[in-house]
């Protein structure tokens, strides 16, 4: 792969690429063509270091001790919270709560806010291109309580129909969640404005930022969210660590999620206090080092510039629908206004999976399936998709390795 | 390329395209649903068993190449058998895709079902192969139970 490119969008592509060591090997001799990033995404040399120098050099547990170690540990762990606060702009660290990612974020919220708030008769509101994580620990939340979930439908081009809001927002609605930008359908959804009806209802709103923070990025000030979830994977950090951000006026007034150690004031058999916020939701040692690294991948990104990123992803979504739209029988699904660097599609009627198996067999990783939003596929009338992704360090070399396989799949298949 | 045209053969892209017994069975004996939660195939089977032989099996769904040309094949391999006959191919089935491959078995007596035999370089691949005979198993077993690859 020749990766002597800067992009349009002034990103020096080739130096990107040889900070992130995987991105060297090879996949069944051929070099590796990575197009998953909305999976998962790989990770620069930074945060590798970040991680193996918390171990090497910082390692203890934190809040808990006198000696120097563990203060320092301490610190580089809350140094992380402070990188995560500036890169969310939220007010404060104490609106920053680590979580394994956003799954575990989403579940904290269903089940806290769900207490203190969410009754028999109410109403939790989301949208048809939600990530399973944001659909089934409502229902569970339902199921508990007696609500009742509904649902913002999405058009065929995978926009959410918004004239159907003054319908489904009423004064039973308790919360709305929705994703930012859909893993399934690339879809930037009109969260600002979305929230802005919600909160004229007084309703607060749930931000799925999975796939927005690592693109687009995300101020919780400017958009007015109450709570926005992510995972420390999806934006070049490591696995198990996530960010819920709340407003601290909604934290200081939802129950902790788990019981146990750091997220107490004071322990007796009559009765225990909470830790004050962000500790009241942080209960047991968390994945210290994993912090570290995600604080280490924001810099990261934060180095490289986001808008910077988002021009050079906006190039290849663009080059990349270009490209695949020539390839007979292949079609996208998700053409809403506003996407970010996601392009789902089928293959005339070859199954995605055979998509994949023979991709693969040319190096080039894609996901093939249902994404964990099958309501989606549903929607679409489709079992499964195949999907690419791009993150920052892709190219459009990358892309025309892409369209060359598929044209492969199509000559296997005697298309 | 090898490995993929092993996994590709024209039999199975054959099958693929115009699936054999691709139809619901009135008067079935037997029927089951199986599921593959990774991939989204899913595919119902009908048996008709008559004095412990297969004498009629067909099946309707959608699903991948492998899946459906799979399924396509089974009902021509355990038509006219016995339910222990088909059960015991199975198991044959099941060794032949997921043996160590560099260890080379015997695709005698599988007839057409030796293509399979590619399949077991893509293990991610093999559930894809196999759901139609987890199907038939929980079919003959309970007559209305569903299988999942999972
Ligand atoms: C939009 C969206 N929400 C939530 C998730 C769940 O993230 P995690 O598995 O890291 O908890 C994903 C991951 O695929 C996603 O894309």
């Amino acid at each position: 792969m020749s990766t002597t490119v800067t992009s349009a969008a002034g990103l020096d592509v080739a130096a990107v690429r040889r900070d992130f060591p995987l991105l060297s090997r090879t996949a069944h001799g051929h070099p590796l063509v990575y197009l998953d990033s909305a999976n998962t995404t790989q990770k620069p040399e930074a945060v590798i270091r970040a991680s193996d120098r918390f171990y090497r050099e910082q390692n203890a547990n934190i809040h808990r001790s006198t000696y120097r170690l563990s203060e320092e540990a301490t610190a580089a762990y809350e140094g992380a919270r402070e990188t995560v606060r500036r890169f969310v702009n939220a007010r404060s660290t104490r609106e920053i709560v680590f979580t394994r990612g956003t799954t575990e974020s989403i579940n904290l919220l269903a089940t806290s806010f769900g207490q203190a708030f969410v009754k028999a008769g109410d109403e939790i509101l989301i949208t048809g291109m939600e990530h399973h994580s944001n659909i089934v620990p409502w229902q569970l939340l339902c199921e508990r309580t007696g609500a009742r979930l509904r649902v913002i439908p999405i058009d065929d081009r995978g926009d959410l129909v918004m004239d159907d809001l003054g319908r489904l927002l009423t004064e039973k609605t308790k919360l709305v969640g929705v994703v930012h930008v859909s893993n399934a359908l690339g879809t930037i959804n009109p969260v600002k404005a979305l929230i802005g009806y919600a909160h004229a209802k007084g309703v607060p709103v749930l931000v799925d930022g999975a796939q927005s923070i690592p693109h687009l990025g995300v101020d919780v000030q400017a958009l007015d969210c109450d709570f926005l979830a992510f995972s420390g994977h999806k934006v070049y950090g490591p696995t198990g660590i996530g960010v819920l951000y709340g407003k601290e006026s909604w934290l200081s007034k939802m129950p902790p999620y788990q019981g146990g150690g750091d997220m107490i004031a004071s322990v007796s058999f009559e009765k225990t206090t909470y830790a004050e916020l962000p500790a009241k939701f942080e209960a047991g040692t968390g994945n210290l080092a994993g912090a570290v690294a995600l604080g280490a991948a924001l810099d990261y990104v934060t180095g490289l510039g986001l808008p910077r990123i988002a021009a050079h992803e906006a190039d290849l979504l663009f080059y990349a629908t270009a490209r695949l739209s020539e390839i007979p029988g292949l079609r996208i699904i998700g053409r809403a206004r506003e996407k970010a660097s996601v392009v789902s599609f089928v293959l005339g009627d070859i199954h995605p999976h055979d998509v994949g198996t023979i991709l693969d067999q040319e190096g080039i990783c894609i996901r093939t399936g249902h994404h964990c939003a099958q309501p989606v596929m549903t929607r679409y009338d489709l079992p499964a998709t195949a999907r690419a992704s791009f993150g920052l360090y892709n190219t459009r070399e990358e892309v025309d390795a892409l369209a060359a396989g598929l044209r492969k799949v199509l000559e296997v298949f005697g298309a | 390329m090898t490995a993929l045209t092993d996994l590709y053969q024209e039999v199975i892209l054959d099958h693929n395209k115009s699936p054999r017994n691709f139809r619901a069975l009135e008067g079935a004996t037997h029927s089951g649903i199986g599921h593959n939660p990774l991939c989204g195939d899913q595919l119902t089977l009908y048996v008709v068993v008559d004095g412990g032989v297969i004498r009629e099996i067909g099946f309707q769904g959608k699903g991948c190449a492998i899946s459906k040309a799979s399924a396509s094949l089974m009902t021509e391999a355990v038509k006219g058998k016995t339910t222990e006959e088909a059960e015991a191919l199975f198991t044959r089935f099941h060794d032949l895709l997921t043996g160590p491959s560099d260890v080379k078995t015997d695709a005698k007596g599988f007839g057409k079902l030796a293509v399979f035999s590619g399949v077991r370089e893509f293990p991610v691949r093999v559930k894809c192969a196999t759901l139609a005979w987890h199907t038939l198993h929980s079919a003959l077993a309970g007559g209305g139970a569903s299988a999942s690859t999972e």
